[in-house]
């Protein structure tokens, strides 16, 4: 079985951290994994998309269309673009609830996505929503360990479990860093909900 | 944490998870490759970061960014003709600034060897265009090897040195961007680091090296043998491999990131194809494509991009006397874009409309997500002279943009850029639209790498033929758009201090007489600056410099005294004009329903450039 996970967010909101985070896990459970990262001309400020692949028989790293399993966004306008661009009906759109206006949004030519668009829209597209939100963030920079975490609590992906997320972090940080997304890490699944 | 450079010099064989750039850097490392050189741009600016964190004193290979393309390609060719193994490495474009000089390294006796990797872009991710640099591969005589997953690219790079080597001749590594980005899992052998030779060994006789006259036939005639003896030699290449499915009817010949994408999408097939999948796209190997054909009854040939293996398939078979039906393009759209599993599908699909299944339609009415166009960081210099310069200039003056973090100039809400070709362009080209005419005042945009790279030449054209030109120069210290490559005017390079070149100094040496200079976030001095710059009837210059704010909060964030600054806008004094939000631009300044305005605190950087804007006063910093 092959599952497809897309990940997006804005550029300079740590989905390249998140991604790599995400391939190590599976890794280390002895998943085969393959990815990419697709990014345009921007350092930030533009769409970032990597996609995931886990499975024996992948062979491109790309997502056909609308064929990701999961869906996992930082931030709400691109919670929104991935699930009608890149979900399957049935799939789960895991987001960090946070705004970083486009520029429709700040220049007036479009309105700000509500919450509540998306939910409406997972519901009609039978789609679980699975919204983030950590009111005491110690650093806002820390949204893609609080996505991290909410993915390993739910189990979204069979087989990867808690240890295969946290040598993934070791693989990647280390000292203070490491020790304070460990911290969180470790709060978020055993205190969220 | 596992570090990149300890990883990339194991003397062990091991395992690690990398992108296809990573991959290359141990194949120069197990192949002995001892100087590599290039200029930052996309896809592969990766395989210098991974280069980079090898320490530069543990580091078995010399390498430079050198000022530009065709530079880094000499100075390679150099070395190689010295006796070391080369390589040179650039993005698609960047052949088009080498190709002077690599056209002519297929005629030359190359005794260290040289491979160049190319990093085409099919799609346009990170590009001005998708050119197919195949085309190249033709006219200069040179062996290309194509691989498709991150493995493959360490294997292959390995036997690219290996030809190189052997024959004396360049061989190219083709690798596009989703090969350049991709990651996977890749298996690496073994490495005993070897006494490194430095004795030079350039020797005329194992030339000539002086392509002139007499000479150059004989040289031609040797680059078209060795060609010759390349392509015998790859049809019995493990870098070529057939998949046999039993189907006598259909074959498939394809090559790169499209056959990962057909077999993906060959999952789903009722009877699948043959396939050859070839790992060396030029010359082909025409003893293994022709017993393909013979062997089915129809083949289709898939190729991203433009038709080149197609021609010489179909000129094989009928000098062979063929009766295979072969399948090439059949629509100008299937010249254009990436060929991704989606795209691939709609190819066999309509070559072959009984294999595939019909796919499920995509729902279609949904919610707007509103447009994300890249754009100018928080705090970018260049964002703020944009805003000011707009005041300075009539609406009907020429804005020529050039390469660079501010060619994003051309989006809304600036609009400063009307016309972008290649780098180092902007000034021949403004020069070109100042003939003849004085009433539509011409800007040139320049970021200080290019002018190094290509922008000098045009900036000395604009002199010595007195053009009516502005240039306005912006520069950031950097080369910030393809990740903070230092350039001439920073004084270090790659590896260590060197003494800085000041672009003010360089115009001031040319003769310029007119040089204005101002900080970015000065806007009211820059827009009276650029009034005057325009009214001047010859070549004038404006420096509009600021450090790359993102480069700079990098490194401000690293230190332990850090202290994060903001600005804020309270809501009693923002009267909703919505200058910050809309003309100004900063993605830090939120709508908010009521029509006022705040400040993201995710991306604020406190800078205060934006401070000016506001004509309530109303944006102030955060306590």
């Amino acid at each position: 079985m092959t599952i497809n996970i897309y990940i997006t967010g804005v550029g300079g909101q740590g989905i390249g951290m998140l991604s790599e985070a995400l391939i190590r896990a599976a890794d280390h459970a002895g998943l085969t994994v393959k990815g990419v990262d697709t990014h345009g001309l921007a350092q930030r400020g533009g769409i970032v998309v990597s996609h995931l692949r886990i499975g024996e028989h992948v062979n491109s790293p790309l997502i056909p269309v609308g064929q990701a399993d999961i869906a996992v966004a930082l931030e709400r306008h691109e919670a929104l673009r991935a699930l009608n661009g890149s979900l399957k009906e049935g799939g789960t759109l895991v987001w960090y609830d946070t705004v970083w206006q486009p520029l429709e949004v700040r220049v007036g030519a479009a309105p700000e996505v509500a919450a509540e668009t998306i939910a409406q829209e997972c519901s009609r597209r039978k789609v679980h929503n699975e919204r983030v939100r950590v009111d005491d963030l110690p650093d806002t920079r820390m949204q893609n360990i609080a996505l991290l975490a909410t993915i390993c609590k739910r189990e979204l992906i069979p087989g990867v479990k808690r240890q295969h997320y946290e040598a993934a972090m070791s693989d990647l940080m280390d000292g203070k860093m490491l020790e304070k997304n460990n911290i969180l890490f470790a709060k978020l699944i055993g205190t969220e909900r | 944490m596992k570090q990149l450079g300890t990883v990339l010099l194991s003397e062990q064989p091991f395992s690690e998870i990398v992108i296809g750039n990573t991959a290359v850097v141990r194949a120069m490392i197990e192949t002995g490759t001892r100087v590599v050189t290039s200029y930052p741009g996309s896809p592969t600016p990766e395989i210098a970061e991974a280069i980079k964190s090898i320490p530069h004193d543990q580091r078995p290979f010399y390498f430079e960014f050198s000022t530009n393309e065709k530079v880094a390609t000499e100075v390679a060719y150099g070395a190689s003709i010295n006796g070391h193994l080369s390589c040179v490495f650039f993005k698609s474009v960047g052949l088009n600034v080498a190709a002077d000089t690599f056209v002519q390294l297929g005629h030359m006796n190359l005794i260290g060897g040289m491979v160049i990797i190319w990093g085409d872009d099919p799609g346009a991710h990170s590009s001005q265009n998708e050119q197919d640099n195949r085309h190249f591969a033709l006219l200069s005589y040179t062996p290309v090897l194509e691989p498709a997953t991150p493995a493959e690219v360490y294997s292959f790079y390995k036997e690219a040195a290996r030809i190189s080597v052997e024959k004396g001749m360049p061989v190219v590594l083709r690798l596009t961007t989703h090969v350049c980005h991709q990651k996977e899992k890749v298996t690496f052998g073994g490495w005993k680091p070897q006494p490194w030779d430095k004795t030079p060994r350039f020797d005329p006789q194992n030339g000539p090296y002086v392509p002139i006259t007499t000479e150059v036939f004989p040289m031609k005639r040797r680059a078209l043998k060795r060609l010759t003896e390349l392509s015998t030699a790859f049809d019995a290449s493990s870098l070529n491999r057939s998949e046999d499915h039993k189907n006598r009817d259909r074959g498939i010949i394809t090559f790169g990131t499209t056959y990962l994408s057909l077999m993906d999408v060959l999952q789903d097939a009722a009877k699948k194809p043959d396939i050859l999948k070839l790992g060396t796209i030029h010359p082909l190997p025409t003893g293994l494509i022709q017993a393909f054909l013979e062997s089915h009854r129809e083949v289709k040939i898939l190729e991203e991009l433009d038709a080149i293996i197609e021609p010489q398939v179909k000129a094989l078979a009928y000098d062979k006397g063929l009766k295979t039906r072969i399948g090439g393009k059949r629509d100008p759209e299937e010249w254009i874009g990436e060929y991704t599993p989606d795209k691939v599908y709609g190819i066999l699909r309509s070559e072959w409309p009984d294999m595939l299944p019909e796919q499920a339609a995509r729902p279609t009415e949904q919610p707007y997500a509103p447009k994300r166009p890249a754009q100018m960081c928080p705090g970018c210099g260049h964002r703020s002279a944009f805003y000011a310069i707009k005041k300075a200039l009539a609406a009907t003056d020429i804005k020529v943009g050039d390469i660079g973090c501010h060619s994003l100039g051309f989006l809304p809400p600036y609009k400063m850029n009307e016309l972008l070709m290649c780098m180092g362009a902007s000034v021949p080209m403004g020069s070109g639209l100042s003939l003849f005419q004085t009433e539509r005042k011409v800007v040139a945009f320049l970021g200080d790498s290019t002018f190094f790279h290509a922008g000098l030449p045009g900036i000395i054209n604009a002199i010595f033929n007195k053009h009516r030109v502005t240039l306005i120069l912006m520069e950031n210290g950097t080369t910030a758009m393809t990740g903070h490559q230092d350039h001439p005017a920073v004084g270090k390079n790659f590896n260590e201090i060197t003494d800085a070149i000041p672009v003010r100094q360089v115009l001031e040496g040319l003769g310029v007489k007119h040089i204005f200079e101002v900080d970015a976030y000065q806007q009211g001095k820059l827009i009276e600056l650029v009034k005057q710059a325009v009214e001047i009837p010859e070549f004038s210059v404006v420096i509009a410099k600021h450090p790359c704010m993102l480069k700079y909060m990098r490194e401000q964030r690293r230190k332990p005294d850090f202290k994060e600054k903001q600005v804020m806008v309270p809501p009693e004094l923002c009267n909703g004009v919505h200058e910050c939000v809309e003309k100004f631009a900063c993605p830090t300044f939120t709508r908010l329903p009521n029509g006022k305005v705040t400040v993201n605190t995710d991306l604020c950087i406190g800078d205060g450039s934006c401070m000016q804007t506001c004509p309530s006063k109303a944006i102030k910093p955060k306590a």
